[in-house]
């Protein structure tokens, strides 16, 4: 769907052809989301036949011109004018991986959770650096400033999206500690057949040890 | 990398701290070793009781390893009696703390000026070196204020101002973006970034994941070890195709 209004927003600045609105596409979001040519003509014919945009002529070039039409620009202000639906949302294959790692046979959850941490701190890492250049462009580029602007807003989504991520994984490492540690208080608990590791990490200064030396081997 | 060729500006060999002794002994920190080289920026993340500040504080020559050794410019300041202890934290480590910690009575620049006055150069060319570290960080126009005169993040940006003024190369901050909101704590973090680029080696203790993000590199905490860490990659070849058009 984004796409679809995507291109429509794009037409709305006036007629264009089809490897102009994915370079156009990509320079707004930074090529977050690579589209190829292919599914820009796919789109476009499919927006053709809902008639939301028309061929309009061609350009000095011979490229076929594509123009938005009155109803496409009604869906493109009611796309605007609403949410976007989270209510069902998406699959999320890391709450996934955490919900079955719980109580998982020889699956110690706190490994899960420091490896993810691992890789979403250094995506955080990554977008950073990124901001901080287009952050630069933004301050210096006047002429391509509405790009460089959009690209901020999506470079900030994703570091926004990273650090709830980063923030949710410390609060299930926290609420696994103390759900443990409440678990010992009271008594051991029954273990399924073959359950070796429970949910959280026990003997948490032997796993510390034991993870300073594997971050030992990974230092350079 | 360029900069691990160089000699770090703070190594850490082995470090542990033991707090009380027999049923009640903590360990706060067990063998940590860390080396920060000069152009880089280090974050020390970790959950509360990690070990985190604790790191923070032997690593600036304030508190002392039950065993282990911290180096600082390659001298080891575990071996220093407290004269040259103190020589040397005055000398050579810049601290940026939570809550500013600048000095009300003076002004900006007296602030940024005095650690130099400490070093034992006139009144006259410690004013001059503030006011121009000040203008290179952008804060020539506070110079003349006193702190009460400034919001959160200007006093922070002149801690950090203080912290690495003459030739100071190591400044360990301690939850510098701690007080103050999102987007003042970006422009401290920002100025932090640049100052590590310009060739300072830092060290942040910090919660907050956002900002650990301005390091070169994130080392986790847990029970007082060096659990994981981050290394910083090439960003250029991550979305390459944007990053090459800016």
């Amino acid at each position: 769907m984004s796409i679809r209004h995507g291109l429509l927003a794009l037409l709305e600045r006036g007629p264009r052809y089809g490897s102009q609105l994915r370079t156009e596409f990509e320079s707004r979001t930074g090529s977050t989301w690579p589209l190829n040519v292919g599914q820009v003509y796919t789109t476009l014919s499919r927006l053709e036949r809902d008639g939301m945009v028309v061929q309009d002529g061609e350009d000095e070039a011979g490229h076929p011109l594509y123009a938005i039409t009155d109803s496409g620009r009604v869906e493109l202000r009611s796309w605007f004018e609403h949410p976007v639906d989270r209510t069902s949302p998406a699959r999320d294959e890391l709450a996934i991986k955490l919900a079955m790692a719980v109580g998982a046979p020889g699956v110690d959850i706190r490994d899960v959770i420091q490896s993810q941490r691992r890789h979403t701190v250094k995506a955080m890492q990554d977008y950073t650096r990124l901001k901080a250049q287009a952050l630069t462009a933004v301050e210096k580029n006047g002429d391509r400033e509405r790009d460089d602007i959009a690209w901020l807003l999506v470079l900030e989504q994703l570091i926004f999206q990273t650090e709830a991520e980063a923030r949710w994984l410390d609060h299930c490492e926290s609420r696994l500690i103390r759900l443990s540690s409440t678990a010992q208080a009271a008594g051991p608990e029954p273990a399924p057949p073959g359950a070796v590791t429970g949910a959280a990490g026990t003997g948490t200064g032997a796993r510390a040890e034991a993870g300073a030396e594997e971050a030992a081997r990974h230092r350079p | 990398m360029s900069t691990q060729q160089q000699q770090p500006v703070l190594s850490l060999r082995n470090l542990t701290r033991v707090h009380g002794s027999g049923a009640t002994e903590v360990h706060a920190l067990r063998g940590i070793d860390l080396d920060v080289h000069p152009g880089e920026l280090v974050a020390v993340m970790g959950p509360s009781g990690s070990g985190k500040s604790t790191l923070l504080t032997i690593a600036g020559g304030l508190d002392n390893p039950t065993s282990g050794q911290v180096f600082v410019e390659g001298t080891d300041i575990t071996a220093l009696g407290i004269k040259g202890l103190a020589a040397l934290r005055r000398r050579s480590i810049g601290y940026v703390f939570q809550d500013y910690n600048l000095i009300p009575a003076l002004t900006a620049a007296e602030n940024v000026a005095l650690p130099r006055e400490l070093d034992g150069i006139s009144a006259r060319k410690a004013r001059a070196e503030a006011l121009a570290a000040l203008a290179e960080m952008d804060l020539g126009q506070l110079a003349d204020r006193f702190p009460d005169e400034m919001s959160g993040g200007q006093q922070q940006r002149v801690a950090i101002a203080r912290a690495l003024v003459g030739d100071r190369r190591l400044v360990l901050a301690d939850e510098p973006t701690g007080a103050l909101d999102s987007e003042t704590g970006e422009s401290v973090l920002a100025l932090l970034r640049s100052r590590c680029d310009a060739g300072a080696a830092g060290v942040m203790v910090t919660h907050e994941p956002r900002f650990a993000a301005w390091a070169d590199r994130v080392v986790f905490l847990r029970d007082g070890a060096v659990v994981d860490q981050t290394i910083r990659s090439d960003a250029d070849s991550l979305l390459a195709g944007r990053a090459a058009q800016l």
